[in-house]
């Protein structure tokens, strides 16, 4: 008797959900609208190739921003953390290319020693959080300020620069097409589709989900509640990772002002996207949608100059506030 | 008592004789740390200065700290003056307003004040003023594009972050184009004198304007980005970027000849060196040293590049 009566009351709460699940679209879809109305040239598909593009750094960082999310945590260094992937890199790459040439084989090994280092530094986060019993938001800030600061150390305030033939070979990363879609989208999706499915279609998922909602319960469920939590900072840097490979090709370099403010822009997306701040909910497209909004909104402003160009931010903070308006009816779940 | 008082009159003077025997004077600089290319050749060219001058006057120490916000920097020029009893200070305030308290108050201690580049809200307060010029910057940047381009075209603006510093030197261009009415500034928008944002906003001006006959970009770094944008757009209708500041790479591309290249204009971070060396002076001879320098915003081109061409720079 008891789970049908359970099924029944959640009967009627389902319209409400499903708005509120639209809400980020609506916006998006208000904001490609007016953007048409405005200029034209918008809707064209240089441009937008070139905002899905330049979304897919912040996109796939929020891909994993939304597992830590999630699971109840925060990871406010992605962008310093960005910062410095792209730096120890661009150095390594330069180091190898004398002995393994300036082309692809250099290019795979740094990939890997990108990947490996981000999943470290995801590993470091997850470990002093769980093991170490330190609040995230406190870790995090503490290796903000430590990644960022390793990298002007680095740089010595100025650029770290990849050699030029190297940078050309990897240059195609970012400005080549596969089936005349520009490969950061690619990716960019493939990391949303791995994440969604991870997500939504195993245990693990459940189990982030779970965590997140009352980890009290999923402690008492006898799920290995240390071992998930570690997990979604391991997969928020190698995230991370993979955004610095599309990111390393666009210049060819890493500066102190690399990846600045980046993690607001991440948390934004997740968060917009419909996923609760403290936990519990959320879903990849919902984060997806909401990274390409925020990046469509910076699109519109340059492309339109209606508005004086000293509101800007006011301009985007209305945005979002007016979509998280829109998508309110989640919190009372 | 008398007797007391008489010890410590000659102690007092056995000090005085034998800190004028040492004649050692210790000149404090105190700079915004490196956190982005500009600042990068600050900390470079004090550090130079500090070696250079320790070498050519065995009399004089100077001590170099850097700040990483202005409640640092407040906090390191009274240590400065407490610990390490410095007799000059040079300061590149990380912001004005906020710093000015702190350098009258060791002013009033008498510490001998050279402020570089960001002037405080009392100038009354300063011995020397090494002063960059943002409206030169401006104004030259503005005669070359208006030369270059024959007084013909459509452009657009890059501009840095909203401070004074930006506003002086648009300003100061926007009054150059206005004397050029063939010129048609399409639009301005904020690049805040980063790579990343130079790329976007050159991405989305170039999808708005099918036809943009040059850019000033007002910083290389901005630049970089700005030619990456370009370049992947395949447009050949820019025909050059004007950034400015004189980072290495870019003075190297106008030394090498790049078309799309072809001058820079200085706002050299070395002038930090020239506010060093004139405390220096102050101390090593009777020169007069007392007043304002403005360091000019020269133009570089292929003739002169490689006076500015300082590889060993971070910037």
């Amino acid at each position: 008797m008891q789970p049908e009566s359970t099924a029944h009351t959640s009967r009627p709460r389902r319209p409400r959900l499903r708005l509120g699940g639209l809400g980020p679209l609506i916006g998006l879809a208000a904001v490609v609208a007016l953007a048409t109305i405005l200029n034209p040239s918008f809707l064209t598909l240089g441009n937008i190739f070139n905002v899905l593009t330049r979304t897919s750094f912040i996109g796939v960082i929020a891909v994993g921003g939304t597992f830590v999310i999630i699971a109840g945590g925060i990871d406010l260094s992605v962008g310093s953390m960005a910062a410095l992937l792209a730096g120890s890199m661009i150095l390594f790459m330069n180091a190898l290319s004398p002995t393994f040439g300036s082309g692809w084989l250099t290019i795979a090994l740094g990939v890997v020693f990108v990947v490996v280092l981000g999943g470290l530094f995801g590993l470091g986060h997850g470990l002093a959080i769980t093991k170490g019993r330190i609040e995230p938001f406190i870790v995090t800030l503490g290796t903000l300020g430590i990644f960022r600061s390793v990298l002007t150390y680095l740089s010595e305030g100025g650029a770290i620069t990849l050699k030029l033939d190297v940078s050309d070979v990897y240059s195609h990363v970012y400005y080549g097409s596969l089936l005349g879609v520009p490969i950061p989208i690619w990716v960019f999706l493939a990391m949303a589709a791995l994440g969604g499915l991870l997500l939504n279609r195993t245990a693990y998922g459940r189990h982030v989900q779970a965590i997140g909602s009352n980890e009290q319960v999923a402690r008492f469920a006898a799920l290995r509640v240390d071992r998930e939590k570690i997990l979604t900072y391991v997969i928020q840097g190698v995230c991370v990772a993979v955004a610095t490979i599309l990111y390393v090709p666009r210049l060819g370099s890493a500066s102190p002002s690399t990846g600045l403010l980046w993690e607001l822009e991440a948390i934004a997306a997740v968060i917009i996207g419909g996923t609760a701040l403290k936990g519990g909910f959320g879903t990849v497209s919902g984060t997806v949608v909401g990274a390409i909004l925020l990046s469509t909104i910076g699109n519109v402003l340059n492309l339109t100059s209606i508005i004086s160009v000293y509101l800007n931010a006011a301009v985007q903070g209305v945005v979002i506030i007016l979509v998280a308006f829109l998508q309110r009816g989640r919190r009372t779940q | 008592m008398k007797r007391i008082i008489h010890v410590i009159v000659v102690l007092a003077l056995g000090l005085t004789t034998l800190a004028f025997a040492q004649d050692k004077n210790v000149i404090g600089v105190s700079i915004p740390a490196a956190d982005h290319g500009w600042t990068a050749g600050v900390v470079y060219w004090a550090n130079q200065a500090k070696a250079q001058v320790e070498k050519a006057y065995p009399n004089l120490t100077v001590i170099v700290k850097t700040a990483k916000d202005p409640a640092e920097q407040a906090n390191q020029i009274q240590d400065l003056v407490t610990v390490n009893k410095i007799n000059a200070l040079v300061i590149l305030p990380y912001e004005s307003a906020p710093l000015t308290k702190p350098v009258a108050d060791v002013k009033k201690q008498g510490v001998f004040v050279v402020v570089v580049d960001r002037g405080l809200t009392d100038p009354g307060i300063q011995d020397v003023y090494v002063a960059g010029d943002n409206p030169g910057m401006g104004r030259v940047s503005g005669e070359y594009v208006a030369q270059k381009m024959n007084g013909q075209g459509k452009i657009v603006v890059l501009r840095g972050i909203p401070t004074v510093i930006d506003n002086q030197r648009y300003d100061a261009f926007m009054e150059v184009m206005k004397q050029h009415p063939g010129i048609t500034v399409l639009d301005a928008q904020y690049a805040n004198w980063n790579r990343d944002d130079g790329f976007k906003v050159m991405q989305d001006f170039l999808t708005r304007f099918p036809q943009i006959d040059a850019v000033w970009a007002q910083d290389d770094d901005i630049a970089v980005g700005v030619l990456r944008a370009i370049q992947q757009a395949n447009r050949t209708d820019i025909k050059f970027v004007l950034g400015g500041a004189g980072m290495k790479e870019f003075i190297k591309k106008v030394m090498d000849g790049d078309p799309l290249v072809p001058a820079d204009v200085l706002y050299p971070p070395n002038m930090v060196a020239t506010a060093i060396n004139v405390a220096a002076l102050h101390y090593a001879s009777g020169s007069a040293v007392l007043g304002t320098y403005i360091v000019a915003a020269p133009l570089v081109t292929k003739d002169n590049a490689s006076q500015y061409y300082f590889p060993n720079s971070p910037f």
